[in-house]
């Protein structure tokens, strides 16, 4: 796993195209949402900021009570609610249903909680169309490959590479302008759109006080998806709650500008039912899948819980250094960036990358522009101490954990601590500059991993308290 | 069954027991600012503007009727069955279908059309947003299918912001299937951050406020 | 984490939510003219300079200084690893070496801020050992805070003729706060001008251990934050904290780059 992880790593930094696309994309999200969030433009941000991450935190702790309250509204509407422990259980949900309706045809709008579950390979293997309607998902979809980013699912691929997957996959001429392109995909899934005959969402948000889902999107594709099709089927995960409707007036203040430096995105949905009586036109039956997959393992933990309160609006991907240079595919599993790196190892377990909580400086600035004020780096260390206490159970890493022995022995003898610094200093090759290399056998570890990109400070002659003791 | 599993797992993993009161959620602050007509109209024109959507302000039904005329001479069109569009004589106008109830006919409709024509159920000033709320007067594809849309308001109908909106109506389920609200026209940058509008939903958009 | 001066209070933390009431305390305990200081490991092996510096000018300024022997290190290395065991042995041993000391000063925002914003949390579970914490949240300064708040001072008289330019380390900027304190202070500095970078409040890259476990990716912060360095056209890159200044120079080193690292205790020690 973790030499997977690595190597991924590398060979997204020796790809300097890559490098670019990476950091001007997010760079662009960047700035357009700190113009938005400015305190000219957004005077009330932090207030937000504090008042999202109170609801949050409230539904969080009373979830249990708001599923419940969403169901019976959902209900009242003529819904129904369906709960599915795993992406299994989401599957068979939707294959029974298209199975009693004699549907063949889907089409989804993006959704991070399907890719969770891959819940489009298991409809194509059971011979299901599913159709992502997103421009993004759709290329990423032609081309089998996992989203790059929450926000922008294609962001590492060119023109060329589009015009290329189009030709081959949709046996078009080579088409590398890019509004062609896009009018080609949209005459493409229109007709998608209006053949379906089940349109599967996602939700951005679940309002419990009105049974309702709230889906937030630029191209006008999540709503064909909610509309055109007789079927509506909403997934989400169950931490996607908020208790009413009015809260949104929190919640979507933030999520545009944190995301894009959108005041709000060009469609906001807030969808409870079916079509209503009188209604010309909207799907006819409207399920919403409540799916666990994992979350209900992450809740017990009082200081990791707040990772549930994810909006997925993009921000922590688009500030932190580390994803800038990394891009969303090193990550091991489809959530990247920051919020990835927690709650990847919740959901599936720690030995699934024990390196990704260390694949983070710690800088703090994700959780700087975070809308709901998620403490990523607390989460992030106390994911790398459980990280080492199963490496001392397992016996794991036992080298590492008896150096931190040793310091901590170390500096809590101070007499034994200024010995082991003059003999440090005294053995470092003797350099009034700073140090390019070192002697072959010394150069191993942390020291040759250290000189691998920059130098060594040289050795001072005295160290500090010798000094000060001669002054 | 997963439901009682899961709603188990969640109680146990919190600490609370089926059927526990909770405590009301934190309040949250709404701020309807004062903000007289003119000025919400400016607001909403200039934030409409600057997402590339056009703008009019029609002194007079009429003048909105010959205005829509202008703008949809030659082009097919499907208008909702919104009071205010007959009102204002734009339902009847030549090259506009409207009155249609059938959902299978409307779609037909609105997938060949080159317009769509509605009104909307209010208007949000700060962010020049469009409020839709389906209902026998507004179907969900007029605004969606054609590629173009235009809107037509009375002006009373032009509230300052989410938070007024949610105040007036604190819980849309209560009434409709669907509220959307529409920001501009659509678009994506999903391929190299290039902004194209017009992917699915409307690429171009125009709002008339008439009075 | 927030970068706001109200803390978390759940759980049965203690912290004064009000930030002035904060200062105001935190002030109380120096108001004296005594000063302990906590140089820090890398300072006393490595950059020894630098708290001899940062002593100099603390003694021009009128204070009496201590340098409590026993001091090694925060515990932070170990907490960052992961090995919250062992970042308590060395915390209990920084609480003893400053149990008496009235007010702490130490030329780092990340050390400073391991112990006023992570020790509790490597207590929660010990309410006597917590008690010594908070007490000791409120006596320990990063040095620049430290003299724009407590010695309430701006110019310490310093001379060095040079544009620099200023990186902000994370811990310092984000968890405690600290932006304009070290710019006010070099704003004084005669014979300095200041140009700062774009982007700012960028991550050097540095992370502790993170350096040498994911050495290329943090090689490759660096070099992004030296292309905004050198964009600057500055000489001298001054920096409140040596881990973040051995990264930066470590790179410009390997780059054969003139361009130097001052920690701003040397610049203020100028003369």
């Amino acid at each position: 796993m973790s030499v997977e992880f690595e190597e991924k790593i590398h060979n997204t930094l020796a790809d300097s195209n890559l490098q670019l696309a990476i950091y001007t994309a997010t760079g662009r999200l960047k700035d357009k949402r700190t113009e938005t969030v400015a305190s000219d433009e957004l005077p009330e941000y932090q207030e937000l900021r504090t008042q999202a991450n109170a609801l949050k935190k409230h539904t969080i702790e009373n979830l249990d009570y708001y599923l419940e309250e969403f169901e019976r509204n959902v209900e009242a509407h003529g819904g129904k609610v369906v709960y599915a422990k795993d992406g299994t259980e989401v599957a068979d949900f939707v294959l029974k249903l298209a199975k009693e309706r004699g549907a063949r045809l889907i089409v989804k709008s993006k959704s991070m909680t399907t890719e969770e579950v891959d819940l489009n390979e298991r409809l194509e293997h059971n011979g299901l169309e599913s159709v992502e309607t997103d421009l993004g998902e759709y290329i990423i979809q032609l081309a089998h490959e996992r989203p790059y980013h929450i926000v922008a699912p294609a962001l590492h691929m060119t023109r060329y590479q589009v015009a290329d997957l189009f030709t081959k996959r949709l046996n078009v001429p080579r088409e590398t302008v890019i509004e062609k392109q896009t009018a080609i995909a949209r005459s493409v899934l229109r007709q998608k759109f209006l053949a379906a005959d089940i349109g599967i969402s996602g939700a951005n948000f679940l309002v419990a006080g009105s049974g309702a889902v709230v889906l937030v999107e630029n191209e006008g594709n999540i709503r064909l998806t909610t509309s055109a099709p007789k079927i509506h089927i909403a997934v989400a995960g169950i931490e996607k709650m908020i208790p009413r409707a009015q809260d949104l007036a929190v919640f979507l203040k933030l999520l545009g500008r944190s995301g894009t430096g959108q005041l709000l995105t060009v469609y906001t949905s807030f969808l409870s039912s079916a079509r209503r009586s009188g209604e010309v036109d909207g799907p006819d039956e409207f399920y919403v899948v409540l799916l666990d997959n994992g979350r209900t393992r992450l809740l017990p933990d009082r200081g990791k819980r707040q990772s549930l309160y994810c909006i997925r609006c993009g921000a922590c991907l688009n500030t932190c250094p580390v994803y800038r240079k990394i891009g969303g595919h090193s990550f091991p599993w489809v959530y990247s960036g920051p919020i990835g790196a927690i709650i990847t190892p919740q959901f599936m377990g720690i030995s699934h990358e024990p390196k990704l909580p260390f694949a983070s400086s710690l800088c703090g600035a994700c959780s700087e522009v975070c809308p709901v004020k998620i403490d990523i780096p607390k989460v992030l260390l106390e994911l790398r101490s459980d990280v080492k206490k199963a490496e001392v159970r397992d016996h794991r890493n036992r080298l590492e954990k008896l150096a931190f022995r040793a310091f901590a022995w170390l500096m809590t003898h101070p007499r034994l601590y200024e010995m082991a610094g003059r003999l440090a200093a005294a053995a470092a090759p003797g350099s009034s500059g700073w140090i390019r290399g070192v002697p072959a056998p010394m150069n191993i570890g942390p020291l040759r991993a250290w000189l691998s990109q920059r130098d060594l400070p040289p050795a001072p002659t005295r160290s500090f308290r010798e000094m000060w003791r001669r002054r | 069954m997963s439901r009682d599993n899961i709603l188990h797992r969640v109680r146990t993993a919190l600490g609370r027991s089926a059927g526990q009161v909770v405590a009301d959620p934190p309040p949250v602050r709404i701020r309807i600012p004062v903000v007289d007509i003119e000025q919400r109209i400016s607001t909403m024109f200039a934030r409409i503007e600057a997402l590339a959507g056009a703008t009019h302000r029609a002194a007079t039904p009429a003048d909105a009727r010959a205005f829509v005329a202008a703008a949809i001479e030659g082009q097919s069109a499907v208008a909702s069955n919104a009071p205010f569009l007959a009102e204002c004589g734009i339902a009847t106008l030549p090259g506009v279908r409207s009155g249609v109830t059938d959902r299978e006919e409307l779609r037909a409709l609105c997938a060949t059309a080159d317009v769509g024509i509605t009104s909307a159920d209010y208007v949000l000033a700060d962010t020049g947003s469009l409020v839709m709320i389906a209902s026998p007067r507004e179907a969900r594809l007029v605004s969606l299918l054609p590629p173009a849309h235009i809107a037509v308001v009375p002006r009373d109908r032009i509230l300052t912001g989410l938070d007024e909106l949610f105040t007036i109506l604190p819980n849309p389920a209560e009434v409709t299937s669907s509220m959307v609200l529409i920001t501009g026209p659509s678009r994506t940058a999903d391929i190299e951050q290039i902004l194209v509008r017009g992917v699915h939903g409307p690429g171009r958009i125009t709002v008339v406020v008439v009075g | 984490m927030t970068g706001d001066a109200a803390r978390r209070d759940e759980d049965g933390y203690y912290w004064i939510r009000d930030p002035r009431l904060w200062k105001l305390l935190q002030f109380c305990f120096c108001m004296g003219n005594r000063v302990s200081l906590f140089v820090t490991c890398i300072v006393d092996q490595l950059f020894p300079k630098v708290g001899m510096d940062m002593a100099d000018v603390l003694e021009r300024l009128g204070y009496e200084i201590d340098f409590p022997e026993s001091q090694t290190c925060c515990g932070q290395p170990a907490f960052n690893t992961g090995y919250r065991d062992e970042a308590r042995t060395v915390a209990r041993h920084f609480l003893d070496t400053f149990e008496s000391s009235e007010c702490i000063v130490a030329p780092s925002g990340s050390c400073t801020s391991m112990v006023t914003h992570h020790y509790a949390e490597l207590f929660e579970k010990e309410p006597e050992t917590l008690a010594r914490v908070h007490s000791l949240e409120k006596r320990l300064w990063e040095f620049s805070t430290f003299l724009t708040e407590v010695a309430g001072v701006e110019d310490v008289g310093a001379r060095l003729d040079d544009v620099v330019t200023f990186h902000d380390s994370c811990h310092g900027l984000r968890e405690l706060g600290i932006k304009d304190a070290p710019r006010r202070l070099l704003a004084r500095v005669r014979g300095l001008e200041l140009r700062e970078m774009q982007p700012a409040e960028e991550c050097c890259g540095f992370g502790g251990t993170f350096a040498v476990k994911f050495a290329e990716l943090s090689g490759a912060m660096a070099r992004t934050k030296i292309d905004a360095i050198l964009r600057t056209g500055a000489n001298t890159v001054v920096a409140l904290d040596l881990s973040c200044l051995m990264q930066i120079q470590g790179v410009l080193s390997r780059a054969g780059s003139p361009v130097r690292t001052m920690h701003l205790a040397e610049v203020l020690a100028s003369r």
